[in-house]
C-alpha cells in the first residue's frame, strides 16, 4: 500500500487504460477521483470495483475541454479527500481520417480533449498543489503517434505530440517545487479505442511490434504506478510502453 | 501602514528574506524571487486578506508597493 494517504485524479477513468490506472492506484492505497464525461454506468462500475477491494473513490463527471468543469472537479477532490497528490491526464478521443477527408470538427474535438483538456486539468490543480508544499506527480498519457506520427491520425498525433512538449515545459517550471511531470507513450494497447480499427490495420501494426503482441491496459497502469509512487528523480521524461513498435 | 506590515511579514515568511530588506520600492528581482515565487506569494496573500487577485493583476506586480496598493484598493 505504497500510496496510502495519497489522493489521485484520473481523467477518463471509466474505461480502457484510464480504468486500469484507477484500479491500480486504488489497489496501491490511493484515494482516487474517477473522472468521466458520458460513461456514467461504466464509471459507477469502476467505483464499485474499488470499494470491493476496500479502496476509496469518488465519481466526478466533468468535460475536460471546459476549464470551469475541471476547476469544479479539483474542488470536489479537495472537499472530499482534503488534498491532491497525483494527476493522471488520460482522457482522450480518436477521430481518425486522412487529412484530405478530415473534418474541422474532428480536428477541434481531438485537440480540445487530448491537449487542451490536459492544460485545463494541470492549470486547475496547480495552485492547490503548490499550496500543499509537498511536491506532486503529474502523469500525462501521450501516444506513440505523438513521437512518430501516424497516417490517418494527424489530429491525434498533433495533440499527443503537444502533450509531450507541454510535459517537458511544465517539468522545467515545476522542478524546483518537487513536482514531477512525465509522459507515457503507449503503443497499440487492447482497449475499446483500438478494438474498432480495421483488421488490416491491426495486422499491419502487429507485424511491427518487436514483442509480437499488443499491449494490455495493465501494462500502462504499472508504469503510471511506478511514476506515482516514487521515481522522484524522473521528470520531463517520455516513457514509451509500446513493445518495441517505434523501433 | 497595516497592510504594508502584513505584506512584509508574509513575504519574509514565504520567501525567506529579512523584513528589514523590504520597503515599498523593493522589486522581486531584488530579493531573488522568480515568477513562481510571486505566484505562491499571491496565493498566501489571497488567503490572508480573503480576496482574489486575477492572473492579469499578478503579471503587473513588480514591487512590494504594487502589492500593497492593490490590496489597499481592494479592501477600502
Amino acid at each position: 500500500m505504497t500510496l496510502q494517504g495519497k489522493v489521485a485524479i484520473v481523467t477518463g477513468g471509466s474505461r480502457g487504460i484510464g480504468k486500469e490506472i484507477v484500479l491500480t492506484l486504488a489497489q496501491a492505497g490511493a484515494a482516487v477521483v474517477i473522472n468521466y464525461n458520458r460513461e456514467t454506468a461504466a464509471a459507477a462500475e469502476v467505483l464499485k470495483k474499488i470499494e470491493e477491494i476496500g479502496g476509496r473513490g469518488l465519481l466526478v463527471q466533468a468535460d475536460v475541454t471546459v476549464y470551469a468543469e475541471c476547476e469544479k472537479m479539483v474542488k470536489a477532490a479537495l472537499d472530499h479527500f482534503g488534498r491532491i497528490d497525483i494527476l493522471v491526464n488520460n482522457a482522450g478521443v480518436r477521430r481518425d481520417n486522412l487529412l484530405a477527408l478530415m473534418r474541422e470538427e474532428d480536428w477541434d474535438l481531438v485537440i480540445d480533449t487530448n491537449l487542451k483538456g490536459m492544460f485545463n486539468c494541470c492549470k486547475a490543480i496547480l495552485k492547490p498543489l503548490l499550496k500543499q508544499k509537498s511536491g506532486g506527480r503529474i502523469i500525462n498519457i501521450s501516444s506513440i503517434a505523438g513521437l512518430t506520427g501516424n497516417s490517418g491520425q494527424a489530429n491525434y498525433a498533433a495533440a499527443k505530440g503537444g502533450v509531450i512538449a507541454f510535459t517537458k515545459s511544465l517539468a522545467k517550471e515545476l522542478g524546483k517545487r518537487a513536482i514531477t511531470v512525465n509522459a507515457i507513450a503507449p503503443g497499440f494497447i487492447e482497449t475499446e479505442m483500438t478494438e474498432t480499427l480495421p483488421d488490416a490495420v491491426k495486422e499491419r501494426v502487429l507485424s511491427h511490434i518487436s514483442l509480437e503482441r499488443y499491449g494490455k491496459p495493465e501494462e500502462i497502469a504499472e508504469v503510471v504506478l511506478f511514476l506515482a509512487q516514487g521515481a522522484a528523480y524522473i521528470t520531463g521524461a517520455v516513457i514509451s510502453v509500446d513493445g518495441g513498435l517505434a523501433l | 501602514m497595516e497592510v504594508f506590515e502584513k505584506v512584509k511579514s508574509l513575504i519574509s515568511e514565504q520567501l525567506d528574506v529579512d523584513e528589514e530588506q523590504l520597503d515599498m520600492d523593493t522589486t522581486f528581482e531584488d530579493i531573488d524571487a522568480d515568477s513562481l515565487d510571486v505566484v505562491e506569494l499571491v496565493m498566501a496573500l489571497e488567503e490572508e486578506f480573503n480576496l482574489e487577485i486575477s492572473d492579469e493583476e499578478v503579471e503587473k506586480i513588480k514591487t512590494v508597493g504594487d502589492i500593497v496598493s492593490y490590496i489597499e484598493n481592494q479592501i477600502s
